[in-house]
């Protein structure tokens, strides 16, 4: 009987040290964790850059402050993941509908030497008319990427071209400029959407 | 001496007969859901998709591409490394066990087509041979599709 309550009262101990461990996991490593500061994006209005937009107005962080926004590296040269990612972020905007005109989407490219403002119009024409594309100096695409903490690296192929690593996660801000979460390329489409919506709701609520 | 002819005769029909059904029937490779996404232009590399299925009993070593769209056709695989930074590289010789399949899908193996020579229209189609080890190679007819398209079919 008291042999009985005790293993009871142990077993009611194990659980509760193993809810505290997967509390403790979920927010250290587990999908609660947060970013590791000095990973997190800055803020939009912490960063710096100038930047041209395919129809060769000049654009920077400023202009994507006041409405939530998405952005995503790359290039046009890429040929698998770049335009496999631009389809999925036309398919989520066409989802959201009317939703999607308060949403700021940018395409910024990882390849400024060969991404012309041209490349760039070309390129984002394919894909929801709400796409922006976004190329500029060197130094500027480099100041963009820190500022995203987002890495690019030039790596030549074997026929004396060149290819581009980039990350490949969709960056998404509400309408103040702060980081909200990353669409990462692993994880399931379906969470994409309501990520994006989060967003948009930060947006509203910080309106009201 | 007219019959030994006409069996020789015989014989030979028969065995070409054999030999048609065999290799059009019995290629151990089954290609499904081919299709390559338009260029933009003849600059940019393009890349084509596809599931390979080995239904034979042999492993298949796929160990390279031929088309006459591109100079270096090669299979390519893009990874996505835990901080989210996408790379691709040469796949190399791959090996299909015998009732399994392959996938060359977006954002994984794909068939990348280097210098293209000629652009890669939205509606038509071009042929990739498959060049496999034991040189039992097979030509599949690719659709293209549109440069947004995200599969064989939307």
């Amino acid at each position: 009987m008291q042999r009985r309550k005790l293993l009871g009262y142990g077993s009611a101990g194990v659980v509760a040290l193993g809810g505290t461990l997967f509390a403790g996991w979920w927010q250290v490593d587990g999908p609660g964790a947060s970013e590791p500061a000095g990973h997190q994006p800055l803020p939009l209005s912490a960063m710096e850059f100038q930047l041209i937009d395919h129809e060769a107005n000049a654009v920077g962080p400023d202009t994507l402050i006041g409405q939530a926004t998405l952005v995503f590296f790359g290039f046009t040269f890429c040929p698998d993941v770049c335009p496999t990612t631009l389809s999925d972020i036309s398919g989520w905007l066409d989802e959201l509908g009317d939703e999607a005109e308060r949403l700021n989407v940018v395409f910024i490219t990882v390849d400024p030497e060969r991404d012309t403002i041209e490349a760039m119009a070309d390129y984002v024409g394919y894909f929801h008319p709400s796409i922006r594309g976004w190329t500029g100096p060197e130094d500027q695409i480099e100041r963009a990427t820190s500022g995203f903490r987002a890495t690019y690296e030039r790596v030549p192929t074997e026929n004396g071209d060149y290819t581009m690593d980039h990350t490949a996660s969709v960056f998404l801000f509400d309408a103040e400029g702060s980081f909200v979460t990353l669409i990462d390329y692993h994880e399931s489409r379906e969470f994409a959407v309501p990520k994006i919506r989060r967003a948009l709701d930060r947006d509203t609520a910080g309106a009201a | 001496m007219k019959s030994l002819l006409t069996r020789t005769i015989v014989i030979l029909a028969i065995l070409a007969g054999l030999t048609g059904t065999v290799s059009a029937q019995t290629h151990p490779l089954v290609v499904e859901d081919a299709w390559a996404r338009a260029s933009m232009g003849m600059n940019r590399p393009g890349a084509a998709y596809m599931t390979i299925r080995n239904s034979g009993e042999d492993i298949m070593v796929l160990v390279g591409l031929r088309t006459d769209i591109a100079v270096m056709p090669e299979i390519h695989l893009t990874s996505t490394d835990d901080r989210g930074v996408s790379s691709m590289t040469p796949a190399g010789e791959i090996e299909i066990a015998p009732g399994g399949a392959i996938a060359l899908e977006p954002g994984g193996l794909h068939a990348m087509l280097m210098q293209l020579q000629r652009p890669m229209v939205d509606g038509e189609t071009f042929q990739l041979t498959l060049v496999i080890a034991n040189g039992d190679d097979v030509t599949v007819e690719v659709p293209i599709r549109g440069f947004a398209a995200r599969g064989p079919q939307d």
